[in-house]
């Protein structure tokens, strides 16, 4: 892919592209944009974009760990509640401690990865379903959170955590600045961490084989339990990133706020195209999947919808995309049976 | 005989006692449970009034578990039963808040059978919708139920804008805090639905083809089973098994609302899984559901009347079924090396 093209292999290549599922997607996002950049003066605004981003930075971010374990084809929901205790074990520790960045990110990135590896043993020590565990653990790691803080809020964080980052500042004619935050520049990376993870290493091509075909894998000779500890550590280590990011948009730590977010992270991933099944799911479809979501939100409220009705919205989305897509699955499998 | 070897037979009949399934495993924990708690606790866990008082909390979650357990044992999940109940339950309320005030006589009784059955209709639709999408069209259950999942509880918020419609008649109203001999109502309509369900699940064609389906799917359709039929019903009985929680959960409350018991979704999984159902589907009984549900129930109450967090409780849920499924690998690792030793 690094080669320069040539004709003859560009026309195949996007050949197989129109018919991929991110293509579609493409589409439905960009006829929507359209509508709503004619619809409202506000939607194409560098403004509006840069809120776009960074207030779905947090779902988009934990979109992106949430796919490599797709794609080895387990499921974890219990990263919400891994990202909270995260969240306050890193900035309890941090204040008290006075920690800067990087420490505070080495701890929360760190009780990410433990969670995340509980997991990880439980599923392939205990042979228990990973939707089975991640439940259980959900719980766990959430109500002994809550018992042992009381549910009590951190607001007053440390001056350079609240003041946030803002790289490459700029400011329009207007005045209004705008800059590179801390929730853009982690969704960035989080979303070039996982794509050089599952597209350039050996390991990501062992997560794809595994997700395909467990069995197959195991017998190839892959370690099964190592590859797990890999991409349930992945997403816990990316849930703990995430984690401050939030808190740093929030302006503060609120261990009750995050669960119950987990299936809306688990929506934008599959409408993305990654299959519970496993095995199947790419970096691209999931940025697709979360900015559908995010655009759907966003264009909803510009245009005037109250958002009470938002998540009807979401939820008619999620409905029709899933079903085309399993629809239009079935009827190229039938179409190649008879072929 | 001597006496080690009659120790070993013991221990092995304990264990085969103990592999023998979900029941006898799930009774020697209750029973160990229950004698923890009964020492700390004394009367306030064994009396009659604590009794009474699990037996009012238990049928919610009960029925919202059987709803997950259909969904389960045909090899799928429901995620939609509690936006589907709480969508319901704001129909039914609409109804009875609506028409029976004003109503007398015998049209006062018919606003609240139509009530119900409005709430009834709602609940099959959105089964029917499932069922559709999940059988005809092949989209995978966790998908599909997500989307009616975020649909139905969006149509609630939308609608009600996250208000509260309370006030029901009497009637209603002791569906949920009413007692029968002592008995609460709503334990009674829990067990009436249990054991319809159980024969229907193990003595009906429609009960086998269901865990046939949760087997293997494929195997089912061809030995000759409309299996896109029997996924369509078990998505309907899930969802109509959802209003009748519906029902009881607002005659408790004497309310409706849309987010009312969510935190119930992904424990009616746990009691399910807990109780021995297989979330790959095939099997699972509704006997140990139910032991599960008690397991549970006594955990919460005596956590309650020691005074603890109820997010301990859930965490300690969340851990039984680890230590479940743990003693479960136990066992059978230790039962496979006494085999060998024979």
């Amino acid at each position: 892919m690094s080669r320069a093209p040539s004709r003859a292999t560009l026309a195949p290549a996007l050949a197989r592209f129109r018919r991929s599922h991110e293509f579609w997607l493409l589409v439905v996002i960009g006829a929507l944009a359209l509508v709503l950049s004619l619809a409202t003066d506000s939607f194409l605004t560098l403004q509006n974009l840069f809120d776009l981003l960074t207030s779905n930075a947090f779902v988009g971010i934990l979109a992106s760990g949430l796919l490599v374990v797709l794609v080895a084809g387990g499921i974890d929901i219990s990263f919400t509640a891994t990202a909270s205790v995260a969240q306050y074990v890193a900035l309890t520790l941090g204040i008290r401690h006075g920690l800067g960045w990087f420490a505070l990110f080495a701890l929360a990135a760190a009780v990410g990865v433990v969670c995340g590896l509980i997991n990880a043993v439980f599923i392939t020590k205990l042979r228990i379903s990973s939707i089975i565990v991640s439940i259980a653990t959900l719980n766990i790691f959430y109500g002994l959170l809550i018992f042992t803080t009381g549910g009590r809020y951190i607001t007053s964080l440390p001056k350079f955590f609240r003041d946030g980052i803002s790289w490459f500042e700029y400011e329009d004619a207007n005045g209004v600045p705008y800059a590179l935050n801390l929730q853009i520049l982690v969704l960035v990376l989080a979303f070039a961490a996982a794509w050089l993870l599952l597209n350039r290493t050996n390991v990501g091509r062992q997560i794809y084989a595994m997700g395909g075909n467990k069995d197959a894998a195991q017998r190839l000779g892959f370690h099964v339990f190592r590859l797990n500890v890999l991409v349930y550590g992945y997403l816990g280590f990316v849930a703990g990133i995430a984690s401050l990011a939030q808190a740093q948009l929030a302006q503060s730590v609120t261990p009750t706020v995050l669960v119950g977010k987990e299936l809306d992270v688990l929506a934008a991933v599959v409408l993305g195209g990654a299959s519970l099944t496993g095995g199947v799911g790419t970096v691209f479809g999931a940025i697709l999947g979360v900015a559908l979501l995010a655009i759907l939100q966003n264009g909803l409220v510009l245009v005037g919808v109250s958002s009470y009705w938002n998540q009807w919205f979401v939820g008619l989305t999620i409905l029709c995309a899933v079903s085309i897509t399993a629809w239009s699955e079935r009827r190229r499998r039938a179409a190649k049976a008879i072929n | 005989m001597s006496i080690e070897t009659r120790a070993a037979r013991t221990q092995l009949l304990l264990l085969r006692f103990l592999h023998g399934g979900t029941v006898p495993m799930l009774t020697v924990v209750l029973l160990a449970l229950v004698v923890v708690f009964g020492l700390l606790l004394g009367e306030r866990i064994v009396g009659v009034g604590a009794l009474q008082s699990m037996a009012f909390q238990l049928p919610e979650l009960g029925i919202l578990s059987l709803a997950m357990m259909v969904a389960l044992l045909s090899g799928g999940l429901n995620l939609s039963i509690i936006a589907t109940a709480n969508l319901c339950a704001l129909t039914m309320a609409w109804v009875m808040t609506t028409q029976v005030p004003g109503a007398h006589g015998f049209m006062w009784v018919g606003w609240q059978v139509i009530a119900v059955l409005a709430g009834v209709a709602v609940a099959a639709i959105v089964g029917l919708i499932n069922g559709f999408v999940i059988a005809y069209l092949g989209v995978s259950p966790i998908l599909a139920t997500l989307g009616t999942m975020t649909m139905c509880k969006g149509l609630s918020i939308g609608i009600t804008r996250g208000n509260v419609i309370s006030g029901f008649p009497d009637p209603i109203v002791f569906l949920g805090n009413g007692t029968l001999a002592g008995v609460p109502v709503a334990l009674i309509i829990f067990l009436a639905l249990c054991i319809p369900m159980a024969v229907l699940l193990n003595k009906t064609p429609f009960g086998h083809k269901v865990y046939m389906i949760g087997s293997s799917e494929k195997a089912t359709r061809y030995s000759g089973v409309d299996t896109k039929r029997v996924l369509l019903g078990v998505y309907l009985l899930s969802s109509l098994l959802a209003v009748v929680a519906a029902l009881v959960m607002m005659a408790r409350f004497n309310s409706a609302n849309a987010a009312y018991g969510e935190s119930y979704l992904l424990v009616t999984i746990l009691a399910a899984v807990l109780g021995g159902v297989d979330p790959f589907g095939g099997f699972g009984k509704v006997g140990g559901l139910v032991m599960a549900l008690i397991l549970l129930q006594v955990i919460s109450s005596a956590f309650n009347l020691l005074d603890f967090s109820p997010f301990l409780t859930v965490a300690i849920w969340g851990a039984l079924i680890v230590i479940v499924a743990a003693l479960g690998v136990v066992i059978q690792t230790v039962g496979a090396s006494k085999g060998q030793a024979r």
